[in-house]
C-alpha cells in the first residue's frame, strides 16, 4: 500500500506538557483521512508538526516513503503539503487573485502580470469546480467563498496533500454541502486530504478512514465504512457518550422573563428586532430557533443591556430592565453566556481565576473597601474549575492558554454559579466537541430543574430540538411561532425559520 | 523560558546592545570608548555629588514614566505627559509663590495643585476620547503646544519677576533640604525622590490590588468584555487619563518645588514628558520597571555631562546611545525571537 504521508510515533512536548504522545498517522493516496479528537486533544499540534511549524521531539515523517525533515512551512509547501486554515489568512482589501499569488507572484520585467495570474487562477478554479471569481475582492465575498480561495491558494502552490483544519466550523449548512462536493472532486483529481474535525456526521459522510487521538495519545485508525458515530464518539471521549441528553419533563412555573413589543435597532439604524414578544417561565428552557441575522444577537444584547432598545418592555420578575446598565441587569438576576467568548466572555490576558469573578469582583468576599482579596478569588476559582471540569494547568494560567471548550466551561461555571433567575445561553456549544456539548447541555437542564429560566439561542437545530422545552422561532425580528419540540420536526422548523407561516409549515401544536 | 524572565531579559539585552553599538560608533568616529564609558560611569556614580544629581534627575523621569505607563495599561497612549508636566510645574510654583503657609500645609498644597493641573490637562483628551472617540494621541499632542505657550504667556505677563521667570517659591513649599545637599556635597538633590517612590508603590497597588485597578486593566485588555461585565468603559478611560495626568503634574512639581524653585519661560519642550515614553517602554509599563528604567536614563543623562571634559567625547553620543536603547526595546520582537530559540534549545 502506498502512503503519501506517514507520521510515525510523533511526540511533541511543550515544557512538561506532552501535546502529542506517540501518534501515528498514515495517509493513503487519494483518500480523505479524518483526524478526530476533542478540543485540546492535540490535532492542531500534530498538523503543525506536519506543516513545519513545530519540530517533533521524537518520531519520523515520511513523504512518499522517503524520510524528510520539515523545519519550516516552505519545506512543507515544496513537498506538496498545503493547509487550509480554520482562520483564513487573507488580505481583505486584495482581490482573490492578488491573495492567491501573494508570495509567489508572476512577474514580467519586475511588474506583476495580473492577467496571466488571473487566467491561471480561473483555470484551477474551473478544474476543481470551485466557481471563484478571480477579480472579486475578499471583503465582498462570502465566508464559504473565502474558504475556497484558501483552497485555491494551496492548489496554486502545487499542493498534493491538503490539510483542512475544522473547515465546516464557519460555514452554513448549504456551504458545507458544497465543500463536501469540492473535497470529493479534489480526490477524483488525485489529491489526498487530511480532515481535522470533531463533527462525526461529516466524517461518516466523506472520510475513508479516521485516526482518533485522545488527550495527546494516538488511539487508532478505523475504516469509516466499518464503524458508526457512536463508536467514533466513544473512541474520542474514552467513554460512552449520550447523544440525546436525558431530561425529565419540565415543570414550568411563573413567568420570569416577559418581553413585550421590543424594538431594537442595529448599528446601521435598521430595526432588526421589530415588535418581539416572548415569555420564559421558571423551570423551562426556551430555545430560539432562527437563521443567523434575524435579530437574535440584538435581542440578547438588549436584554443584557449591551445595546439600547428603542421601545417596548423587558421585565424580569416584574422589574423593568429597559434602560438599566449591564451591571444593574446582572445584579437583578440575569446570567449571560455570550455568543462570542473571546470578544465578550473573557479577558484573555487575565488569569482564569480573575475571569471567574469578572462580574462579582467588587462584591464581598472577593473584595473589601475596594481592595481585592486574591485568596478568596483564587479559592473560588479552584472550586469552580473542579466543579465544571475546566482543564487548565492551574487557576493562574491566562484564559488565553485554554482550549475553546475549556474557556466555555469556565464561562458557564461563572454564570451558573451566580445562580441567576434567567440564564441566557447564546450558541453555548459552538465549535465544541461532543463531550463538552454533552456537559453543557446537562448544566443547562440542571439550571432548569433548579427552577431557573433558561433562554437558549442556537443555529444548530439538533441542539434546539434536544434541549428546549419550548421552541420560539424568530424571523425578521419577531417570534413567528412557538412550538413543542415533541410535536414538531426539523422540516417544519426549517420552513418556519424561512418565513413560511404555520399553516404552510404543517401541523404543530401551539404550546 | 518563563515569560517573566523573558520580560526582564529583553530590556537588559536592549541596553547591552545599545552600549555595544555605541561603542562601535565611538570607534568609527575615532573616540576611545573605554575612556568614554569610564567618564560616563564616574560622572554618574564616581562621587556622591554626581549620585545626588542622578537621583535628582531620576525623580521626574520616574513620575513621567509612570504617567505614560499608567495610561498604556488601560490601553491609552498619553503623548501629552510633556504638557501635563509643564502645567503641573507652573501650578506648583504658583502656589509656592503666592501663599504663605506652614510647611505641613503649603508643600502638600503645592503638590496637589500640580496634580490637579496635570489631571485637568489630561481630562480633556480623556473626555473627548470617551465621548466622541477622538483619538487621544492627536489631542494630547495639541494639548502639549497649548500648555507650552499658555504657560509662557502666564509667566511673562502675570508672574514675571524679571528675566522672564517667576519669583522663587517660599521655603515652606520647597522640597529642598540642606541636609540632603550637605551629604551629597552640594548637589541639587531634594526630597522628591521619596514622592516618586511613593508614586511607584501607588501605581502598583492601584492597578494590581484594587477593584478599580481590576476594572482599569480589564478595559485596557478588552473593552467589550469589560462592558459585558458591567464596568463603565468610558468612566475608566477618563479616570485613567486623569490619573496619568496627575503623575505628570507631580513630575512638574518636582522641578518647580525641588530642582529649580521657580519656573522660567520655556524656549521649547523640556523633553521630560517624551523621555517618560521611553522610560515606560523600557520599563515594560510596570511600576518597578519604570523605576529602574528611569534610573538608567537619569544616570546616562548626568554621566554624559562628564564625557566631553574627561574623555573628549561629545555628550550627544549619550543621546545616540539612549536612542539606540529605545530602538532595541522597540524592536524587542527580534530579541524575543532569539530568546525563544535559545529557550527551546535549553529544554532539549
Amino acid at each position: 500500500m502506498e502512503y503519501v504521508i506517514e507520521m510515525l510515533n510523533i511526540r511533541k512536548e511543550f515544557g512538561n506538557f506532552v501535546a502529542n504522545d506517540n501518534i501515528t498517522l498514515q495517509l493513503k493516496k487519494g483518500e480523505i483521512h479524518a483526524l478526530l479528537g476533542e478540543n485540546g486533544a492535540g490535532k492542531t499540534t500534530l498538523m503543525n508538526v506536519l506543516f513545519g511549524l513545530y519540530q517533533p521531539e521524537q518520531g519520523e515523517i515520511r513523504v512518499k516513503g522517503k524520510p524528510v525533515k520539515i523545519s519550516n512551512p516552505n519545506i512543507a509547501n515544496d513537498l506538496g503539503i498545503g493547509m487550509v486554515h480554520q482562520h483564513f489568512m487573507l488580505v481583505d482589501k486584495f482581490t482573490v487573485t492578488e491573495n492567491i499569488i501573494l508570495g509567489k507572484e508572476i512577474t514580467t520585467g519586475g511588474r506583476i502580470n495580473l492577467k496571466k495570474a488571473e487566467k491561471e487562477v480561473r483555470d484551477i478554479s474551473e478544474r476543481y469546480g470551485l466557481a471563484v471569481d478571480p477579480q472579486a475582492k475578499i471583503s465582498e465575498i462570502s465566508v464559504g467563498m473565502q474558504q475556497r480561495v484558501e483552497i485555491l491558494k494551496t492548489l496554486y502552490r502545487g499542493a498534493e496533500i491538503l490539510i483542512f483544519d475544522e473547515p465546516t466550523a464557519v460555514l452554513t449548512p448549504q456551504e458545507i454541502k458544497e465543500l463536501i462536493q469540492i473535497m470529493k472532486t479534489l480526490i477524483k483529481e488525485g489529491k489526498s486530504i487530511i480532515l481535522i474535525t470533531h463533527k462525526l456526521r461529516e466524517i461518516m459522510e466523506v472520510a475513508d478512514r479516521c485516526t482518533v487521538i485522545r488527550k495527546g495519545k494516538g488511539i487508532g485508525t478505523v475504516n469509516v465504512s466499518e464503524t458508526n458515530p457512536n463508536e467514533l464518539a466513544n473512541l474520542m471521549v474514552g467513554r460512552e457518550v449520550v447523544f440525546k441528553t436525558e431530561k425529565k419533563e419540565g415543570i414550568p412555573k411563573e413567568d420570569v422573563l416577559d418581553v413585550k413589543d421590543l424594538v431594537v435597532k442595529d448599528a446601521r439604524g435598521i430595526a432588526v428586532v421589530n415588535g418581539l414578544n416572548l415569555t420564559v417561565r421558571a423551570g423551562e428552557i426556551v430555545g430560539i430557533a432562527g437563521v443567523d441575522g434575524n435579530g437574535q444577537s440584538e435581542f440578547i444584547e438588549a436584554i443584557t443591556g449591551l445595546r439600547k432598545a428603542e421601545s417596548g418592555s423587558i421585565k424580569l420578575n416584574d422589574n423593568e430592565l429597559m434602560g438599566l446598565t449591564p451591571r444593574k441587569i446582572t445584579e437583578t438576576g440575569v446570567g449571560h453566556i455570550p455568543q462570542d467568548r473571546h470578544k465578550h466572555g473573557l479577558v484573555l490576558n487575565y488569569p482564569i481565576a480573575e475571569n471567574m469573578v469578572l462580574q462579582t469582583y467588587y462584591k464581598k468576599p472577593f473584595s473589601k473597601n475596594g481592595i481585592l482579596n486574591f485568596k478568596e478569588i483564587y479559592s473560588k476559582a479552584k472550586k469552580l474549575i473542579a466543579e465544571f471540569d475546566v482543564r487548565t494547568p492551574s487557576e493562574y494560567a491566562l484564559a488565553r492558554a485554554l482550549s475553546g471548550g475549556n474557556q466555555q466551561k469556565a464561562i458557564i461555571g461563572r454564570e451558573v454559579d451566580r445562580n441567576p433567575d434567567l440564564l441566557i445561553a447564546a450558541q453555548p456549544t459552538r465549535g465544541l466537541d461532543v463531550g463538552a456539548i454533552e456537559f453543557i447541555h446537562k448544566r443547562l437542564i440542571e439550571q432548569r430543574d433548579n427552577g431557573k429560566a433558561v433562554l437558549l439561542v442556537s443555529f444548530e437545530l439538533d441542539e434546539i430540538m434536544n434541549v428546549s422545552d419550548r421552541i420560539a422561532v424568530i424571523y425578521e425580528g419577531r417570534i413567528v411561532a412557538v412550538v413543542n419540540p415533541k410535536e414538531t420536526t426539523e422540516q417544519e422548523l426549517g420552513l418556519l425559520m424561512a418565513g413560511s407561516n404555520r399553516k404552510e409549515a404543517g401541523e404543530g401544536t401551539h404550546v | 523560558m518563563s515569560k517573566r524572565l523573558r520580560n526582564i531579559l529583553t530590556p537588559l539585552i536592549a541596553v547591552v546592545l545599545g552600549i555595544i553599538v555605541g561603542t562601535i560608533i565611538m570607534l568609527v568616529s575615532g573616540y576611545d570608548p573605554v575612556a568614554a564609558y569610564t567618564a560616563l560611569w564616574n560622572g554618574a556614580f564616581g562621587d556622591v555629588y554626581y549620585t545626588g544629581e542622578v537621583i535628582r534627575q531620576v525623580t521626574p523621569y520616574i513620575l513621567a514614566g509612570l504617567a505614560v505607563a499608567f495610561a498604556f495599561r488601560v490601553g491609552l497612549f498619553n503623548i501629552g505627559v510633556e504638557g501635563q508636566f509643564i502645567v503641573g510645574w507652573l501650578a506648583a510654583v504658583w502656589v509656592g509663590v503666592s501663599f504663605d503657609l506652614p510647611k505641613i500645609i503649603h508643600l502638600p498644597l503645592a503638590i496637589i495643585a500640580a496634580m490637579v493641573a496635570g489631571g485637568i490637562w489630561a481630562f480633556i483628551p480623556g473626555l473627548l476620547k470617551a465621548r466622541f472617540r477622538v483619538h487621544e494621541v492627536i489631542v494630547t499632542i495639541m494639548m502639549n503646544y497649548i500648555a507650552l505657550h499658555s504657560v509662557n504667556y502666564i509667566i511673562n505677563n502675570k508672574l514675571n519677576q524679571g528675566s522672564s521667570k517667576t519669583g522663587m517659591i517660599h521655603d515652606s513649599a520647597s522640597l529642598r533640604s540642606p541636609w540632603l545637599q550637605e551629604i551629597t556635597t552640594h548637589s541639587t538633590l531634594h526630597w522628591g525622590i521619596i514622592i516618586a517612590i511613593i508614586g511607584c508603590v501607588f501605581m502598583w497597588f492601584l492597578l494590581e490590588k484594587t477593584t478599580r485597578g481590576f476594572e482599569l486593566r480589564a478595559v485596557g485588555f478588552n473593552q467589550d468584555a469589560a462592558h459585558y461585565a458591567g464596568m463603565s468603559v468610558n468612566k475608566n478611560i477618563i479616570l485613567s487619563m486623569v490619573i496619568s495626568g496627575c503623575f505628570a503634574g507631580v513630575a512638574g512639581a518636582m522641578e518647580g518645588l525641588g530642582t529649580f524653585g521657580y519656573m522660567a519661560v520655556q524656549g521649547g519642550f523640556t523633553g521630560v514628558g517624551f523621555n517618560g515614553i521611553a522610560v515606560a517602554l523600557l520599563g515594560g509599563n510596570t511600576a518597578i520597571g519604570v523605576f529602574f528604567a528611569a534610573l538608567l536614563f537619569g544616570a546616562l543623562k548626568i554621566g554624559a555631562l562628564s564625557m566631553p571634559l574627561e574623555a573628549g567625547v561629545p555628550k550627544e553620543l549619550v543621546d545616540i546611545i539612549i536612542a539606540l536603547i529605545v530602538f532595541f526595546v522597540a524592536s524587542s520582537y527580534i530579541i524575543r525571537i532569539v530568546l525563544d530559540r535559545f529557550g527551546k534549545k535549553e529544554v532539549k
